[in-house]
């Protein structure tokens, strides 16, 4: 069953087309890769989907139901969660309070009550934190809990906002090129979160990736993009023979 | 109302809006250049006023050697608060740099009272009290001066940013320190032109508004207004920071006939505060949201 | 060095996180509890202010320091809260009930003006609320039959509890009962969803997008909170000059409420504290300064200003982390010594990057 559809996408900024009319469908409890070069608008349909970008066309659908107008600040709790390119956690807190923020998102919180901190709210504080521990304890997080974001080296923050996605428990997650910025066996860790995140938490992943060892490892399917058009989508090593994208992409590289 | 006295009303707007957006330029300057808001401009510029009394009342000058030597002294202030106490805040959160030209300004007042006392001066132009009359409307020449004088600095900042590279420069700095460090501008030079350049307006606002207002420590408080222009005009843009601050002594002087007195005094912000419900981000830039 | 172990989740929660805590709170508490009983009537009235400043102050951090939106226009809200609070108190409303009504008005106004200005930011909102004070200003100057105008109005004399709220003592306690009961509030907005919120939107507006927050009604609440607390603080502030003049909530009054949360430094309810001490104390501070400096220099006039405007300036170049920064730097000198390292604390250089695209 498909749980994210996109149909005839298009987005343009200006004079320039950015999406030409993309469809394609993401199944339940797939991981999904969308490669291409850059500025081929992967991010684009990233965006789309977070609804940071009106689109001029097209429709969205997620587990049957519009998006395509939804409100930005509803996307979480419908149940997708993204990361992003260059980390964008909250500098100034611990790592624990960036995961307790992501998990905010299924509380009806009220000021008042928050501000007499009754006994309900409590309650709710530390059943939410047992769910972020057992994050913690997924991603290997526990010797930074209370370390504030900007002083932890990068490869650690790109985990904190893989942790901070599950903690709002979606059940697709979005991850925007994970792989930038990390060493290779940060890496190669990767390819084993992102199959833990796949088949222990059973979350579907949507991904943009440059790394192909990466992609090739972890996809069940494959998307190739190049300017704002889908080339084919398919298994990996369908994909990756595939002659246009040889050409767009991989071109001598790996051919 | 009859046609002589809109004239009238006008041109004294006109003339007034003109000083508003002389700061809101010297403003916008720098906010463009280099992301600081300025909040001491209002102040540079009531320097700048008493830097010209000193020039021609005291020291005797001819108005003209004075306003030169204003400028030119104004803009050497400029670069030396810059090297000072901006300097050493590059890279800092904009909010504390905002927080730090609001100190300035305590200061720039308090050193204006110390230094010329704290009761109003006028000084002496080759302008004063003359009138100009067609038909039943007279117009003060010194208003008119005001305009005429405006028109000239706009004309050669705007051939100084058309053919000087420096003006690409300044773009690239305020957009990306460190790109702009790693492409070879130098971004402390940049700040310091920045600097030097909007406090000389300052300093030439000041000789502007001198015949048309008293010189006191206080008089800087209409920076507030220029600033409510440069936001109309949209923080980005130089024309738009003119044309918004003309606008606003325009409004204003109407207002002052046409309604209640509050209301008059309020006017620039009850302006400034419906533009931005119309457009957030004032008439001429556009603010999108962060890249990610 | 003191290492907390923690044995449960609830050690986070908690507001005072070991013993230690516990005992100096206590012991401050104490002290602050016996000072009327032997100190001069004076300094009572001293410390009193310091509360209030305190009180606004927690406003003033909610919003500048938790949700990184500079006001500079506060003194519009303290003297909402406090006209507010001297016409209910001129109708007839007791104490109590009014200095509520008077903080509840006070939100509810700032929520209406934050509805549109809050679609602004940085710079924009900052010059948006600077006008906001300038329009307030200018309402209580001419809207006579409610302000009374340039003249301004008497505060009533209020009772509570039986007691004359305007002598000295009583007015110390209920100023420090507000403050503590306004610090508990503010401190567990922060640990419970709420103020999570708002520092999401402070460090990261997309981020906080995407985590399901919505920056309108976030932003909407801090202002009406801050505006609350703000008007708390005009309350008692009403009281504590028993004449209520326009001139009494100027620009400078704004900048002298942002003065106090940067100084104090920025997010952290103990900058609040020492944020109020300090601007409570400056004036003190200045008039014995002009006995000890030369002739000359002591009688120039607006000194005041200028030394506001240089501490200012010292604490953004020198100690952006404000006094309560520097006090963790200087107790960490301690608790390790000898074996600190000058550059703990070391800043690293650091680049703008601009967030508007064009």
């Amino acid at each position: 069953m498909s749980l994210l559809k996109a149909s005839s996408l298009v987005l343009s900024f200006g004079g320039v087309q950015a999406i030409k009319d993309v469809s394609f469908e993401v199944s339940e409890g797939e991981v999904f890769s969308i490669i291409g070069p850059n500025g081929a608008g992967k991010t684009s349909i990233f965006n789309a989907i977070s609804r940071f970008y009106d689109l001029d066309s097209g429709r969205i659908e997620f587990q049957g139901r519009d998006i395509t107008e939804a409100k930005d600040y509803t996307i979480a709790a419908l149940g997708i969660a993204r990361t992003f390119q260059n980390c964008e956690l909250f500098e100034h807190e611990s790592v624990l309070k960036n995961l307790m923020i992501a998990s905010d998102v299924h509380r009806q919180s009220n000021v008042l009550r928050d501000m007499l901190f009754l006994p309900s709210v409590r309650r709710q504080e530390l059943a939410a934190r047992e769910h972020i521990e057992e994050i913690i304890d997924l991603l290997d997080l526990q010797a930074y809990r209370y370390e504030v974001i900007a002083s932890l080296p990068f490869g650690v923050r790109k985990m904190v906002e893989i942790a901070r996605g599950l903690c709002l428990r979606p059940q697709l997650i979005l991850l925007d090129e994970p792989s930038s910025g990390l060493n290779p066996e940060e890496t190669e860790d990767l390819v084993f979160w992102i199959e833990d995140i796949n088949r222990e938490l059973g979350m579907t992943v949507l991904m943009v990736e440059h790394d192909m060892r990466l992609v090739g490892e972890v996809s069940h399917r494959v998307m190739a993009m190049n300017e704002g058009e889908v080339l084919t989508t398919g298994s990996f090593d369908e994909v990756r023979s595939h002659p246009t994208v040889l050409e767009a992409y991989l071109g001598g590289e790996h051919g | 109302m009859d046609g002589a006295q809109f004239l009238q009303v006008l041109i004294v707007g006109l003339s007034q809006g003109c000083v508003y957006g002389l700061i809101a330029l010297g403003f916008v300057l720098i906010y463009k250049a280099t992301e600081v808001v300025n909040f001491a401009q209002g102040d540079l510029m009531m320097i700048g006023m008493f830097v010209a009394f000193t020039f021609l009342n005291v020291l005797g000058m001819p108005y003209w050697l004075g306003l030169v030597c204003t400028c030119a002294s104004m803009a050497l202030i400029g670069a030396l608060l810059e090297r000072a106490l901006i300097r050493p805040m590059i890279g800092e959160p904009t909010f504390a740099v905002l927080m730090l030209t609001v100190g300035l300004g305590f200061i720039l007042r308090s050193f204006a009272s110390s230094v010329w006392g704290a009761d109003p001066k006028a000084i002496h132009n080759p302008f004063s009290g003359e009138v100009l009359t067609f038909g039943d409307v007279s117009l003060g020449f010194e208003n008119i001066a005001v305009m005429v004088g405006t028109a000239m600095l706009c004309i050669a900042l705007g051939l100084y940013f058309r053919y000087a590279r420096i003006g690409v420069s300044m773009q690239a700095a305020s957009q990306n320190q460190l790109a702009a460090v790693l492409v070879g501008i130098s971004v402390n030079r940049i700040t310091s032109l920045a600097w030097a350049l909007s406090a000389g307006i300052a300093g030439f606002a000041g000789v502007m508004l001198a015949p048309v207002s008293l010189i006191d420590p206080q008089v800087g408080f209409i920076g507030i207004k220029a600033f409510a222009a440069a936001i109309i005009g949209g923080l980005g843009s130089l024309p738009g920071a003119l044309i918004a601050g003309i606008a606003i002594g325009v409004i204003e002087q109407f207002a002052q006939i046409a309604l209640p007195t509050g209301l008059a005094t309020a006017s620039p912000y009850l302006v400034m505060l419906i533009m931005l419900i119309v457009r957030p981000s004032g008439l001429f830039a556009s603010v999108q949201r962060k890249k990610v | 060095m003191r290492f907390l172990f923690r044995t449960s989740h609830r050690i986070d929660l908690a507001l005072f996180q070991h013993s230690g805590h516990l005992l100096w709170y206590g012991l401050l508490a104490a002290l602050l509890l016996a000072a009327p009983l032997v100190l001069d009537p004076f300094y009572l009235g001293e410390l009193a202010q310091v509360f209030i400043y305190a009180i606004a102050g927690v406003g003033l951090m909610l919003l500048v320091g938790y949700t990184g939106m500079v006001s500079l226009g506060h003194a519009a809200f303290l003297a909402i809260g406090a006209y507010a609070h001297a016409r209910f108190m001129t109708w007839g409303v007791p104490f109590l009930p009014s200095l509520l009504c008077a903080a509840l008005f006070t939100g509810f106004v700032s929520m209406l003006v934050g509805l549109p200005v809050l679609r602004m930011t940085g710079v924009y909102l900052a010059i948006a609320t600077l006008a906001l004070a300038e329009i307030v200003e200018q309402v209580l100057t001419h809207w006579t039959s409610v302000t009374g105008g340039f003249r301004g109005m008497r505060v009533p004399d209020a009772e509570i509890f039986g007691m004359v709220l305007d002598a000295p003592r009583p007015f110390f306690y209920v100023c420090l009962a507000v403050l503590v009961a306004s610090m508990f509030a503010a401190l567990n907005i922060l640990r419970s969803p709420t103020g999570r919120a708002l520092v999401a939107v402070r460090d990261s507006e997309t981020s906080a997008v995407s985590m399901g927050i919505s920056l309108v009604r976030t932003k909407t609440l801090a202002f009406t909170l801050s505006g609350m607390f703000t008007g708390l603080a005009g309350a008692l502030f009403a009281h504590r000059i028993g004449h209520l003049a326009p001139d009494a909530f100027t620009l400078i009054t704004s900048i002298q409420l942002l003065l106090m949360v940067v100084v104090g430094g920025l997010g952290s309810m103990h900058g609040v504290i020492f944020g109020a001490i300090f601007i409570g104390l400056l004036p003190q501070g200045i008039a014995l300064a002009r006995d000890v400096l030369p002739q000359g220099v002591a009688n120039l006039p607006g000194i005041e200003p200028a030394v506001f405007g240089a501490i200012l300036i010292a604490f953004l170049i020198l100690e952006p982390d404000g006094i309560y920064g520097r006090w963790l730097k200087i107790r960490r000198y301690f608790e390790e010594f000898p074996l600190y390292r000058k550059d703990t604390f070391k800043r690293q250089q650091r680049f703008l990057t601009t967030e508007r695209l064009q």
